[in-house]
């Protein structure tokens, strides 16, 4: 049996008493929701925590609400079957619905949450692996070594970013309410991330992410193409997040394009977003868009299928994304690869 | 430390000293002798330990008991109702929905929550539903065979 190794565990029934006991931790505290993501690590001592602050019992954490002024504002831990088919993402947010619909499994979904999946680890071949492959191939900096295994003369870690939610609720300006000792504060959600591997949270070690709010978005349409081996199960390899707003003549007013799984954090587009303000989405624009993507794009060779191919993706993903917002619907067949709703 | 915690599983109620770090999946197969639940990869990637918890499925392997407290759990061996096998449990054996029978309890589980939540899924409900578990002797094609004939004769009982 692969086991959990021993911890203490504390359950807060309010944000406040997390916070306390977050704080009280003092850096061998790790807080958990769904904990499909902290258990395996932890199973395979890539985490180590001596307590472990259980958040489900926090009644303020979960749940979908409409805000005052239209906006959603989602518990951090509303599961992720439950954004997945709330009538209001499904019919406001589609990329967000997709995203959500798309992480792991059926039964995953049902335990994983909505802020486990934003403040997900970031993941690496030589990183997630049992104590006994990582010691046979020699431990990277992420975890027991000072080296990187991808790219060995590099300073920092190459772990990828590889939640789904994220590029998706950038693409829709969502922001993230963080609580803490020193109070409350909101921020994008874009500048959660940071860009390294091992320190990827801008979240502090005593803060906990407690809401995520989604502005009303009503003339916008958005989706999520994400890339994998399998329909379920895997984590992204790429995954595309694109959302317009256009005018009643089918001119884009404003773009976001966010890329996922390329880079230690989702990687925000707006020279690509910016080159289909004004127009109407054609072929040829939208080609201008995914080949900009395709440069900046820059994945490491370290997660599932090959490098080049990868590479590649990226300008057939933001392709397939912007046609399908365009109804430009050649595509549409290839929808379910996604394992969409 | 141990801790002191109640489980319904399967309508009963059992009290338990457990330390934390106890999945519910070692619970139920160690301290419950419980061991219709399969442990998998234990990494919440295959789907054998799923078991129902209020009516769900979840990944027992990934899921602490000390959570759990007042919610009903269902393993494999509360499915049937007393003597009367379920109709999936039935349409598995009839259709040969079962081969090596590892992944069987985990499908079945996920199965009934999708009956219960939806009497008459098409085909594409059925593989979305079961998109969790994975059959490594891959008799998917019976296994779906089967979740539609227990659908069938549970929203059209025979006369």
């Amino acid at each position: 049996m692969l086991r959990l190794p021993r911890f203490e565990y504390a359950a807060p029934h309010s944000v406040t008493q997390a916070v306390a006991y977050l704080r009280d931790g003092a850096g061998e505290a790790v807080l958990v929701a769904g904990g499909t993501d902290l258990y395996p690590n932890m199973k395979r001592g890539l985490v180590e925590p001596r307590l472990l602050i259980g958040l489900s019992a926090i009644p303020e954490l979960k749940g979908l609400t409409q805000g005052a002024s239209g906006e959603l504002v989602i518990g951090a831990c509303a599961t992720l079957s439950e954004v997945a088919r709330d009538a209001r993402v499904r019919a406001g947010y589609r990329a967000l619905a997709l995203a959500a619909h798309s992480v792991s499994t059926p039964t995953l979904r049902n335990m994983g949450t909505l802020g486990g999946n934003l403040c997900l680890d970031t993941r690496c071949n030589y990183f997630n692996q049992s104590y006994q492959w990582r010691q046979s191939i020699g431990f990277c900096m992420k975890k027991d070594g000072d080296i990187c295994l991808v790219a060995p003369s590099s300073p920092r870690c190459w772990a990828i970013s590889s939640c789904d939610t994220a590029p998706a609720l950038i693409a829709l300006g969502a922001s993230a309410r963080l609580a803490g000792p020193r109070g409350e504060r909101v921020i994008p959600v874009e500048s959660l991330y940071r860009d390294d591997g091992i320190d990827y949270l801008t979240k502090q070690a005593d803060e906990i992410l407690v809401q995520i709010v989604v502005p009303p978005r009503p003339d916008w349409c958005s989706t999520y193409w994400k890339l994998r081996r399998r329909g379920s199960f895997d984590f992204p390899i790429l995954g595309v997040a694109a959302a317009l707003q256009s005018d009643s003549n089918g001119f884009v007013r404003e773009a976001r394009i966010v890329l996922g799984a390329v880079a230690a954090h989702p990687l925000t587009l707006p020279d690509a977003a910016e080159l289909l303000v004004g127009k109407a989405l054609s072929e040829e624009v939208i080609a201008g868009a995914a080949e900009l993507a395709y440069r900046v794009a820059k994945p490491a060779d370290n997660s599932d299928l090959t490098l080049g191919y990868r590479k590649r993706m990226v300008r057939v993903y933001l392709e397939r994304a912007l046609r399908e917002l365009a109804a430009l619907d050649r595509d549409s067949a290839l929808r379910d690869e996604t394992g969409a709703a | 430390m141990k801790h002191l915690i109640t489980l319904r599983v399967n309508r009963q109620t059992y009290e338990l000293a457990l330390a934390a770090n106890k999945t519910l999946l070692e619970v139920l197969r160690e301290d419950l002798e419980l061991s219709g639940t399969k442990h998998g990869c234990e990494l919440g990637e295959c789907g054998a330990c799923t078991v129902l918890i209020d009516g769900n499925p979840f990944l027992s392997c990934l899921t602490l008991p000390i959570e759990l407290q007042g919610k009903e759990i269902t393993t494999v061996e509360g499915v049937a109702a007393d003597a009367e096998p379920h109709a999936l449990q039935t349409a598995f054996a009839e259709l040969g929905a079962s081969q090596c029978g590892y992944c069987t309890p985990g499908m079945m589980l996920a199965a009934k929550a999708l009956l219960e939540r939806n009497p008459r899924p098409n085909r594409e409900e059925i593989k979305d539903a079961l998109a969790g578990n994975i059959c490594r002797c891959t008799g998917y094609l019976k296994i779906i065979e089967a979740v539609e004939l227990a659908a069938r004769r549970i929203s059209e009982p025979p006369a």
